[in-house]
């Protein structure tokens, strides 16, 4: 199990989607998955064993490098990767059952199975709703986890055993912080695209649903 | 998710570019990401644990590695190179668009679509001109910027492209000016000076395409524009009707024969 799975899952979603849905998922693609695959998960291999205190005591480092990082950035940023491209199964599942149901009664009862109308475009907004809700939730949690995005050279500790206040050096604090800046821009660039797509979407069938009500009056 | 998934991506736009563009994208994934991934990694791969500093006081190593290395290369190097594939991307989408097109007016059983199934529309290769043109132009331009931004921080970043042997560092909490040995300078610079070559030479194959594009792009309006009659499309539209009288003339000279054959 790798990030190959959520690949895969993405391609397939790629097929049921918009315009805007497509350039979603090839930010995802690039921007996201592959920048952390490639880049950001060497920088935060060695955090805890870099994470040094000016101090001897033993148990000191480890109970301070808990308390400043409860949950490491590279965990949450894996987290928020794969709760953001989840929704997009609803849709997947969604196309499924109706090709499911179309071989049980073996006959034709859509236009086609993937084609977004009725239930599926429901689906579908509701799945937009879900990943900008997710994405919103986790750079918000980023912010109050690490009071901002800013990520420190110097902190200081002094939970037991360390003895008194002990300095604390975090390592590669300015490649952290330029590769948070960079996670922080494109889940606001998603955001964006999601919020683009929805309004698209709602504006585009409400046209259509206005316009067979008005050919129905004149009729 | 590795380099590899670039290169699947990657690879089906190389079926639709110049000769031009073929060649940056061998030179892309031979000699800067495969590069990067048996031999840079390596060598960049301990460069904190083998960053040395003359002094026992916690942190200050630290404090100096991050002082001096605010990005790695590696991770520039890395970013650069997602930055500069992403543009093909575009490419790769249009042609995406326009292939769905045709399965959409194949499916309708339309008479201007002369394709014989779907998988002819699959495997079609489409020549860069009209949108697709313009499209693949951008995604160059934007390929030249990038790389330009690119070696332009690393220049600006790391005060040219030699990596030293010693760094005297003063910061805080390093009690006074304390000497720091970079691990593998001399490896490290003579990878630093090829990935900075190959930028270069991508940088002028792009240039390349550019004009070859461009001149192909005037060339072709100049021949529009001093012969109107062998307009292309007008070629085709005459070709259409000379094939249409063809056919009404073939299939009347069958009814003939039937009727004096019968």
């Amino acid at each position: 199990m790798s990030w190959r799975f959520l690949c895969d899952l993405l391609s397939g979603v790629n097929k049921y989607s918009t315009r805007i849905g497509r350039i979603w998922v090839a930010v995802v693609f690039m921007f996201r998955l592959m920048v952390y695959a490639v880049a950001a998960e060497s920088i935060w291999k060695y955090e805890h064993d870099e994470f040094e205190c000016n101090i001897k005591q033993p148990g000191c480092e480890n109970v301070c490098f808990d308390h400043f990082f409860p949950v490491s950035h590279i965990s949450l940023w894996a987290l928020q990767l794969i709760m953001v491209s989840a929704p997009s199964l609803l849709v997947v599942f969604h196309v499924a059952y109706r090709e499911n149901r179309e071989k049980r009664h073996n006959q034709k009862l859509y236009r086609s199975p993937g084609e977004l109308d009725g239930g599926l475009l429901c689906t579908y907004l509701t799945s937009l709703i879900l990943k900008t809700g997710l994405e919103i939730v986790f750079l918000v949690l980023f912010y109050k986890l690490y009071n901002g995005f800013k990520v420190p050279r110097l902190v200081k500790c002094d939970i037991r055993p360390c003895p008194s206040t002990v300095d604390c050096y975090i390592s590669k604090p300015t490649e952290k912080m330029i590769f948070l800046y960079f996670l922080v821009a494109t889940s606001c660039l998603c955001i964006v695209l999601n919020l683009s797509e929805l309004s698209y979407l709602i504006f585009k069938y409400s046209i259509k649903c206005y316009l067979k009500r008005y050919i129905k009056k004149c009729q | 998710m590795d380099w590899g998934s670039l290169h699947t991506i990657l690879g089906g736009v190389n079926k639709h570019s110049t000769s031009i563009g073929k060649i940056w994208l061998t030179v892309l994934f031979i000699f800067r990401i495969m590069i990067l991934v048996v031999a840079a990694e390596r060598v960049w791969g301990d460069e904190q644990d083998d960053f040395v500093c003359n002094t026992l006081q916690p942190g200050c190593k630290n404090v100096c590695y991050d002082h001096f290395f605010p990005i790695s290369h590696i991770r520039l190097w890395a970013l650069q190179l997602i930055f500069v594939s992403t543009p093909a991307l575009l490419v790769a989408m249009h042609v995406a668009y326009r292939r769905h097109e045709k399965k959409k007016q194949f499916r309708k059983g339309d008479r201007k679509c002369d394709y014989k199934d779907i998988e002819e529309i699959r495997k079609q290769r489409f020549h860069i001109e009209g949108p697709l043109w313009w499209t693949y132009t951008s995604s160059i331009f934007f390929r030249l910027v990038f790389e330009a931004v690119f070696m332009y921080a690393f220049y600006f970043m790391y005060d040219g492209f030699r990596m030293p042997r010693l760094m005297k560092c003063n910061a805080w909490p390093c009690p006074n000016t304390v000497d720091c040995f970079v691990s593998r300078p001399t490896e490290k610079t003579v990878f630093t000076i090829f990935m900075i070559a190959v930028s270069s030479i991508c940088i002028l194959l792009n240039v390349a395409e550019l004009c070859y594009l461009l001149a192909k792009f005037f060339l072709r309006r100049s021949k529009r524009a001093g012969n109107p009659k062998h307009h292309p499309n007008h070629e085709n539209k005459e070709e259409t009707k000379q094939n249409e009288m063809n056919e009404l003339i073939s299939d009347s000279c069958q009814n003939t024969n039937t009727g004096f054959s019968g």
